[in-house]
């Protein structure tokens, strides 16, 4: 039970994964690479760290496994946005 | 483990390695083939992880990924475009004289054989059954170490001299690096979300590293990845418009650099005036000498990295401890 | 001899001849120091693989000291060549 649930977490976290890199490959516009990037980065590690979570042999390495989460949450938020925030820069100014 | 999915595993990583490798040694784009080698050091410390060395994998990931990354980004960042492309001198590169031709050929046959060369090497090595002898004498001594991580042992214990001439080098790096001219020019003031981020990221830096070096005597960690951690802490701080990027102030920089080495000394010519070998520690106090040789070598690593990444001699007038957050 | 010793020890081979070529043919110094250092990771990657002994039986932990030396010897003499790299460009920009 535990096992089916741990898989189908991440198989859609994979999916997740997946979808980001067609996105980074496939649309237009740096900003829109960027949004698909971040849909990778949050949804799809979330979905990983659930399904790896299940699995931890305690309850500490799970707490560790929510946290490297959020800090990689919180780190793609702010490099996205730093990102844009130079590329809109440079096409205002130029 | 189930084997072919090992077996899956293994050929992925290395598939990746040997790709990402070739296609940042491929490109002609300087920024383009710094940002494929960061991603090759992060596939590489998840090697690691797979090959059961994980003290190696955090310092591949923290150093050889991220601080090597930030070094090289920097130096693609203030060179002129034109410069890096490879284009510099138009005509030159693209002349397809003979010479240069059987040039490229004759080196390449020369990696070819380098290549060849080594795997014959590795195989005889490989058909040998191992004798583990020096496996088996560090397993033999681990408990009179004072630590019980082997890699900390055999890294501050057992060959104590080779850590100690390491950080020698780094020192004369570090050196190298201050003489060579001033610092690279800072970085603007940073907006509020760069700020918000910088304002949690760095404390949580500051205590993985005291964690790490904690925990590195008795589980993955120790002194270089701790000090590649306080660098990070340094690095961001800088990216952020901080000036001084956590140094502390002039003559405190000169100790901290040298900490390390001069913590060695210490403790190795204290030993040896009590009798005993040059760094032959005491096993009752083994432990403790480690960690303080430790603490030192962390802050000598993290101040020689940050130095690395500013590029140069600090800007006097930057060190010091007035809150100067917003000037540039 | 597992497979893994085989299949990173080659590749590590590998990865320092393709290392070699660039550090040794390439124009830009950027991208030669680079070359250097994925000559490094390949050398890094032997050592590993000659330390690793099986999925469940301790390595070697010599060659994993080693390597670690080598991570951070590696990355110092970079930012030292960087430098110097940085500092030619001035004088050369300068004449």
């Amino acid at each position: 039970m535990i096992d089916a649930l741990s898989s189908l977490f991440i198989v859609a976290g994979l999916g997740f994964y997946l979808a980001g890199s067609i996105g980074l490959l496939r649309l237009p516009d740096l900003y829109s690479r960027l949004h698909a990037l971040t849909k990778a980065d949050n949804l799809g590690l979330g979905l990983l760290t659930a399904g790896l979570a299940l699995h931890a042999q305690e309850l500490l390495i799970a707490l560790k496994l929510i946290l490297i989460w959020l800090a990689v949450l919180a780190a793609s938020a702010a490099s996205a946005h730093l990102i844009a925030q130079h590329v809109r820069r440079r096409e205002t100014s130029s | 483990m189930n084997t072919t999915a090992l077996l899956a595993l293994d050929a992925l990583l290395v598939f990746s390695l040997l790709s990402l490798a070739v296609a940042a040694l491929a490109t002609h784009d300087a920024r383009r083939s710094v940002i494929l080698f960061m991603a090759f050091g992060l596939v590489l410390a998840v090697a690691w992880g797979r090959l059961m060395a994980p003290d190696v994998a955090l310092a591949e990931a923290a150093i050889g990924a991220g601080l090597s990354g930030a070094l090289l980004l920097a130096a693609v960042h203030e060179q002129p475009r034109r410069a890096l492309s490879g284009d510099s001198r138009p005509g030159h590169n693209r002349a397809h004289s003979s010479f240069k031709v059987a040039l490229e050929w004759a080196v390449t046959l020369l990696c070819v054989a380098v290549a060849g060369v080594l795997a014959w090497a590795l195989a005889a090595a490989f058909d040998r059954t191992p004798k583990d002898v020096l496996a088996q004498a560090v397993s033999d001594n681990l408990a009179a170490s004072g630590v019980s991580n082997p890699v900390t042992a055999v890294l501050l214990n057992f060959r104590a001299y080779d850590t100690l001439l390491e950080l020698a080098v780094l020192l004369t790096a570090v050196l190298g690096i201050m003489a060579m001219g001033p610092e690279r020019r800072g970085y603007r003031a940073a907006g509020p979300v760069f700020d918000g981020l910088v304002g949690w990221l760095v404390p949580v830096l500051i205590l993985m590293a005291g964690y790490l070096l904690w925990v590195g005597a008795h589980a993955p960690g120790g002194a270089f990845q701790a000090g590649a951690t306080l660098a990070a802490a340094g690095v961001v701080l800088r990216l952020a418009g901080q000036r001084s990027a956590g140094l502390p102030p002039w003559r405190l920089l000169h100790l901290t650099v040298a900490a390390g080495v001069v913590m060695f000394l210490a403790v190795g010519l204290s030993l040896l005036a009590l009798g005993r070998p040059f760094l032959g520690y005491p096993p009752a106090w083994a432990g403790a000498l480690i960690l303080l040789i430790e603490t030192a070598a962390m802050l000598a690593i993290a101040a020689t990295l940050v130095l690395a990444f500013l590029g140069g001699r600090p800007a006097e007038s930057h060190l010091n401890f007035s809150k100067e957050k917003r000037q540039c | 001899m597992l497979t893994a010793h085989w299949l990173y020890g080659m590749s590590g081979c590998l990865i320092v001849a393709l290392g070699l070529r660039t550090a040794l043919l390439h124009a830009v110094l950027l991208q030669r120091l680079i070359g250097i250092n994925v000559m490094g990771a390949g050398v890094f990657l032997m050592l590993i693989a000659v330390a690793y002994r099986g999925p469940g039986v301790a390595p070697d932990p010599v060659p994993h000291a080693l390597v670690l030396t080598g991570i951070v010897v590696a990355v110092s003499a970079t930012a030292l060549a960087l430098a110097l790299g940085r500092r030619l460009s001035a004088e050369q920009d300068d004449e």
